[in-house]
């Protein structure tokens, strides 16, 4: 089993392998290396590794132009100054020529903790999933970070990937498929009487609700939604064909990320969708379990939206 | 390579290619277009800027990164004449499917080296390609032309920044200068102070040029500066070439009429 790390501390150790095989790999930060972890890769590569400064908009910017001139450059900082700050570089610089850079921002959503509010991205899925072209993967422990990484750099294109920052357990396997746009069924059949669509941090809170839910006598099926966009439409009805109860758990914004993708997937089908995520609020300081449950993003809360939705 | 007074025979038949462009697209931007051609010219149409047009991609290139990309027009008719794609393109300008999109697209024009038009990024991405043709250890050379209102975006000073900070002694950015913006005159709307002074504490070698000058120009673009990257201040007037357009702000982003057109061609001298 693999050891309990984390997902930016596998970033990073991901990142240096992809450069080991692969010298077109260079990274970017802007002053939170040491945050982002691309000091890993910076140790092994000092000579692929730029750093910007404080100033997210011209690291964006100078990652196009490497990639203009075939590099592939993954640029790093958190969520918050590069999905937010720098989106509109990311948006013109980047995607409108389609060009071949990722973004591996770090410190996303509630679990930044103490920093509060405004360090916490709750939008970021938002920001980078309405970019046409931008490909957006949120890994769920450690073995799915390096896999993303790897696919990410397999690409050819942007591709946003969100990383989170506590130590998390392995809950996949390395013998896991990990496919670009092919949600993972990680328990659970189309016979179930409800689907649980998760990502990211969500993902062992999601399994735990499964585990509590069969306790009370409800099959529920867990879909880990590693990549938000594209997103795997096919797996979600095939699942919820019997149930029609579909039950999404994101550490994100409930506008714009993980239900809005579910909700636009299902438009116009007879499956009803509910949703476990932040309500369109700001987070603030805590320590992150303490957040999870201020916000309901706890297992109980997706057992109750179940609950609820199959009546 | 042409004697300069020829080149200022072509610099006016890429104006009144310009003028012809706008009044045809009723869309566009004629002041900073018509204030960069002799920039153009003095990059294009005097080794400066070694490029092919056979072979727009050609790795072995000099780039350039238009970041005040609404003067694309000016860049269009150059590239055209030039050869990198037929002149007659030019008369579909903003059209739906035409290649030359209202700002610069590399994916669509060949030529074009970087998409703009959102200001300050141009400047920041060519900072960007040419540490990667360090990195690669070309001996391209990247060229950013940077609006006197663009210079305003904080972006621009951070790719200043980094731009000195690494060095980048293939890197030169130009300022067409021509002291109007959309709602006025530099000083009226955000003042920009003093340009030379600025970017030489940033750590750029500085030269101020008669932007309009192109025998000055290619002197000013062979200035030596090892070390760091060269900035150009190039004094320009908005609208250059017809005179009723000259100096006036009111002339940034408004397309000429069928009188305004006529008048403007008689000037420069097409009929």
């Amino acid at each position: 089993m693999s050891e309990a790390k984390s997902l930016r501390v596998a970033y990073g150790e991901a990142l240096k392998e992809l450069g080991a095989k692969n010298d077109k790999i260079v990274a970017m930060d802007a002053d939170l290396a040491h945050a982002t972890m691309t000091s890993i890769f910076k140790e092994a590569y000092p000579d692929r590794h730029f750093n910007f400064g404080i100033a997210e908009a011209n690291m964006v910017c100078a990652a196009a132009g490497y990639a203009v001139e075939g590099y592939v450059p993954f640029v790093s900082t958190f969520a918050l100054f590069g999905a937010g700050r720098a989106y509109e570089q990311i948006r013109n610089s980047v995607a409108y020529d389609g060009l071949n850079v990722k973004f591996g921002l770090s410190h996303s959503g509630l679990c930044v903790g103490e920093d509060g509010g405004s360090h916490q991205a709750i939008e970021d899925i938002a920001l980078m999933r309405v970019i046409p072209g931008m490909t957006v993967l949120v890994p769920c422990d450690p073995i799915e970070m390096k896999k993303a990484v790897f696919a990410a750099a397999e690409i050819d294109g942007p591709v946003y990937i969100r990383v989170a920052r506590p130590v998390c357990e392995c809950i996949t396997s390395e013998d896991d498929p990990f496919v670009v746009g092919k949600a993972n069924v990680m328990s659970g059949t189309s016979d179930c009487d409800v689907v649980l669509v998760c990502t990211g941090l969500m993902v062992s809170k999601t399994i735990e609700a499964a585990k509590m839910l069969e306790e009370k006598g409800v099959k529920a099926a867990v879909v880990n939604m590693h990549t938000i966009k594209p997103y795997d439409r096919e797996t979600v009805v095939k699942m919820a064909e019997k149930c029609k109860a579909v039950v999404t758990a994101e550490e994100h914004s409930v506008i714009g990320g993980l239900y809005s993708a579910t909700c636009e997937a299902l438009a116009g089908t007879d499956i009803k969708v509910s949703a476990v995520g932040v309500q369109d609020v700001f987070g603030q300081s805590g320590k992150p379990e303490e957040l999870f449950r201020e916000y309901g993003l706890t297992a109980e809360n997706i057992v109750k939206k179940a609950t609820e939705l199959i009546g | 390579m042409m004697d300069f007074e020829k080149q200022k025979e072509k610099a006016r038949s890429l104006r009144a290619d310009v003028v012809k462009m706008l009044y045809l697209a009723q869309s566009g931007h004629p002041g900073g277009s018509l204030s960069i051609v002799d920039m153009l010219m003095a990059l294009y149409y005097n080794d400066v800027m070694k490029v092919d047009p056979k072979n727009p991609k050609w790795e072995g290139r000099d780039r350039l990164v238009l970041s005040k990309g609404h003067a694309c027009p000016a860049l269009y008719a150059v590239l055209a004449d030039l050869g990198f794609f037929p002149r007659e393109d030019l008369w579909h300008l903003r059209q739906l499917h035409c290649h030359l999109q209202g700002h610069p697209d590399m994916k669509k024009t060949p030529g074009i080296d970087m998409n703009t038009g959102s200001l300050g990024q141009g400047v920041s991405v060519a900072g960007g390609m040419a540490m990667a043709l360090k990195k690669k250890g070309g001996n391209q050379k990247v060229y950013a032309i940077v609006g006197d209102g663009e210079i305003q975006e904080g972006l621009v000073w951070e790719a200043a920044m980094s731009a000195a900070h690494y060095k980048l002694d293939n890197l030169t950015v130009m300022l067409d200068w021509n002291g109007l913006q959309i709602d006025g005159s530099n000083d009226e709307v955000m003042s920009i102070g003093d340009v030379m002074a600025k970017y030489r504490a940033f750590g750029f070698e500085c030269v101020e040029v008669d932007g309009h000058d192109i025998e000055a120009l290619v002197k000013a673009l062979h200035t030596p500066h090892e070390g760091k990257p060269l900035f150009l201040c190039c004094k320009t007037s908005k609208g250059k070439g017809v005179s009723f357009m000259e100096d006036q702000f009111g002339w940034h982003g408004k397309a000429p009429s069928k009188q305004d057109y006529e008048a403007a061609m008689k000037e420069l001298g097409v009929e």
